[in-house]
């Protein structure tokens, strides 16, 4: 016997009257998985969850919520629940109220909500709150009261839209870590949208990066991140230094191109399709760079550099240099190791850099 | 000495809405106070004594008139609130941009033209000769002319007509504020149409109502035009009692005490309504 996945989006396409905000989507989410979908704003995901919340129709394609066809069936009949981007807690009822709110429309003896509402409060980590006026809590309270609010019902999915965006960073951190405890506490699908990387990376089981209405490329957030398979997945998902450049040798899945500013690199690529003489978008993540201050201390010995360090960017953990190649004139970030061993470098100090062929992406120039 | 001059500022500022209370608000009232308390007993010769509120509630026609005109003016008020939400709603959720503006506009414009010429306007639709009558007659439902006019359901016409402008503006300032997620989610969490209304729209819409209501009460009771031209010699309103007693009868007295029954009435009906809705003064008409 198969299990049907908890939800099924095929061929989904939302026009608008002057251009396509969704694009052929395809998709499933198997049930009990966390399901993010990375898009910089604009590029349909919000439209694409609100047509599996049901706020929009679709213009063709299927959506299918534990194998039933959700066409045509309106918002309050789906077994679907929304967490919006703002929350949206009535501010004229009671936390009790808020969260007993839809099993109050479906008719449930009064004393069962209170007991269900009593008992998902608790599990949300806010017990004794029911009496509680929403602008007494803290964002984060807010937060586990929305969670709150759609859990009780038992949905089959429960779609997220970027409700971490309204809160300050340390929150943010915080809720990540605790939104995927909710999930697996609760062991319901859960549809997640949102711009930041960091948010889908560290809380989903597959993410979706999503642009002009298309999906790019769906993986787990290692794939994603070290096996993009698209230019724009590569630039969206984490940092990365994009240059272009031209084939200029090709033997088996090793490339010798020439960048635009004329430095000769060597790439190692897997099932590329480029050939000699095609153009090239580049992708090198800043922590693929080794940094040395000595040529004869740099362990990988290819596309080697000399450069200037042009500015520092402290950030902790995350600290960057900008550098700019000696000879080509190229500039590009690098990472800076973790262990501190550059933490004195300032701006105008000459470091060596070499980066392994297989560390770079690369992808043929659209229309080139 | 910079403190001195914050304030005198401060008084030149203040003067003339103190001068406003004072003169044209606070001095009349007290005025008015003292004739209502006086009874005449002679060619010019009074004494202090509350017969003429006695004589309220001694004639039945007066008090009569009192309370129809309260509950008249209670009816008016609901039914512009029942008429005026569904416009408010539209123009406040349903619409974007110009089309917004354009109603608001469309509900505003006929308020430019003064009051008197709009009831003439009803009265052209409504008399005997009248549109209505006409054309009634016209497409042949009706073999006679019919009377529109003088009657309570043509004094209910003309007050709803009058206030639902004063009704649809708070009403679309306080759904405008509420965000539209707030009814998705309603709905989201599985509420029907009469759900999300009763429990989402309609409770945050409340300060709005309130404040609608106490305005379009007052507009009706004190009402005196749109009764008399609508409704007749015998339209039976109570601002009509209060100039009979002053210009016709000549009767300050009486007349004074009949407008200080009217305000006490008015203030307790706008109480027990803040009463009944939960909602505080400053809350409704503060903002």
């Amino acid at each position: 016997m198969t299990v049907s996945p908890d939800l099924v989006c095929r061929d989904l396409v939302k026009d608008f009257d002057s251009f396509r905000a969704v694009d052929h989507v395809t998709f499933e989410v198997p049930q009990g998985s966390f399901f993010s979908i990375l898009g910089p704003s604009g590029c349909g995901k919000t439209t694409l969850l609100r047509m599996i919340a049901g706020f929009q129709s679709p213009s063709s394609g299927d959506l299918l919520i534990k194998g039933r066809s959700m066409l045509g069936v309106p918002p309050n009949k789906r077994p679907v629940s929304m967490v919006f981007q703002h929350l949206a807690l009535f501010p004229t009822m009671n936390i009790g109220d808020n969260v007993g709110f839809g099993l109050r429309q479906r008719g449930v003896a009064r004393s069962e909500i209170k007991a269900r509402v009593t008992q998902v409060l608790e599990r949300v980590g806010l017990p004794g709150f029911s009496e509680r006026r929403v602008e007494q809590l803290s964002g984060g309270q807010k937060q586990r009261v929305a969670i709150a609010r759609c859990m009780v019902l038992e949905p089959d999915v429960l779609l997220l839209d970027e409700p971490l965006g309204a809160l300050d960073l340390k929150l943010r951190e915080h809720m990540k870590i605790e939104l995927k405890a909710l999930q697996s506490e609760f062991n319901t699908t859960f549809v997640y949208i949102t711009h930041d990387q960091s948010e889908a990376l560290v809380m989903s089981d597959k993410v979706a990066v999503m642009n002009h209405g298309r999906f790019e490329q769906i993986g787990t957030p290692h794939e994603i991140y070290y096996d993009p398979k698209t230019a724009f997945v590569a630039g969206f998902v984490g940092d990365a230094n994009r240059f272009d450049a031209k084939v200029s040798a090709k033997s088996g899945s090793a490339l010798s191109m020439v960048t635009e500013a004329g430095t000769q690199i060597e790439v190692e690529t897997d099932a590329s399709n480029l050939s000699v003489g095609q153009g090239a978008e580049v992708f090198l993540r800043p922590e693929a760079i080794e940094l040395a201050k000595a040529q004869a201390d740099l362990t990988v010995k290819t596309n080697t550099s000399v450069g200037v360090v042009t500015s520092v960017f402290f950030n902790g953990a995350n600290s960057m240099v900008s550098l700019k190649d000696a000879k080509a004139g190229m500039s590009f970030n690098v990472a800076l190791p973790q262990t501190g061993a550059f933490a004195d470098l300032q701006p105008g100090d000459e470091v060596y850099t070499s980066w392994h062929p297989a560390k770079a992406r690369c992808y043929a120039h659209d229309g080139a | 000495m910079s403190s001195d001059a914050s304030r005198l500022g401060f008084y030149l500022l203040i003067a003339p809405l103190l001068l406003w209370l004072v003169v044209l608000i606070l001095l009349p009232h007290i005025g008015l106070f003292a004739v209502s308390i006086s009874e005449k007993t002679g060619v010019r010769e009074y004494e202090i004594g509350f017969g003429n509120y006695a004589a309220f509630f001694t004639e039945p026609l007066y008090w009569r008139t009192f309370a129809r005109t309260a509950i008249m003016s209670i009816l008016a008020t609901v039914l512009t609130l029942l008429l005026g939400f569904p416009i408010a709603y539209y123009i406040a959720k349903l619409t974007r941009g110009r089309t917004k503006t354009t109603l608001f506009l469309m509900c505003m414009i006929p308020f430019w033209v003064s009051e008197l010429v709009r009831t003439y306007g009803w009265m052209i639709l409504l008399r005997e000769t009248g549109v209505f009558s006409n054309a009634l007659q016209y497409i042949g439902l009706t073999t006679g002319p019919i009377e529109f006019l003088y009657n309570d359901a043509a004094i209910m016409v003309g007050l709803v007509y009058t206030s639902i402008l004063f009704m649809v503006v708070p009403l679309v300032t306080t759904l405008d504020s509420l965000d539209d997620s707030l009814i998705e989610a309603g709905y989201d969490l599985g509420g029907t149409s009469f759900s999300v209304m009763r429990e989402i729209v309609i409770p945050h819409a409340m300060p709005g109502i309130v404040s609608g209501c106490i305005v379009v009460f007052m507009l009706s009771l004190g009402n005196y035009l749109t009764p008399i031209l609508l409704g007749g010699k015998d339209s039976l309103w109570f601002t009509g009692m209060i100039y009979t007693q002053f210009i016709t009868r000549f009767n300050w007295e009486l007349g004074s005490a009949f407008g200080f029954l009217l305000l006490a009435l008015s203030s307790l009906v706008v109480f027990v309504g803040l009463k009944l809705s939960r909602q505080s003064l400053t809350e409704t008409m503060g903002r």
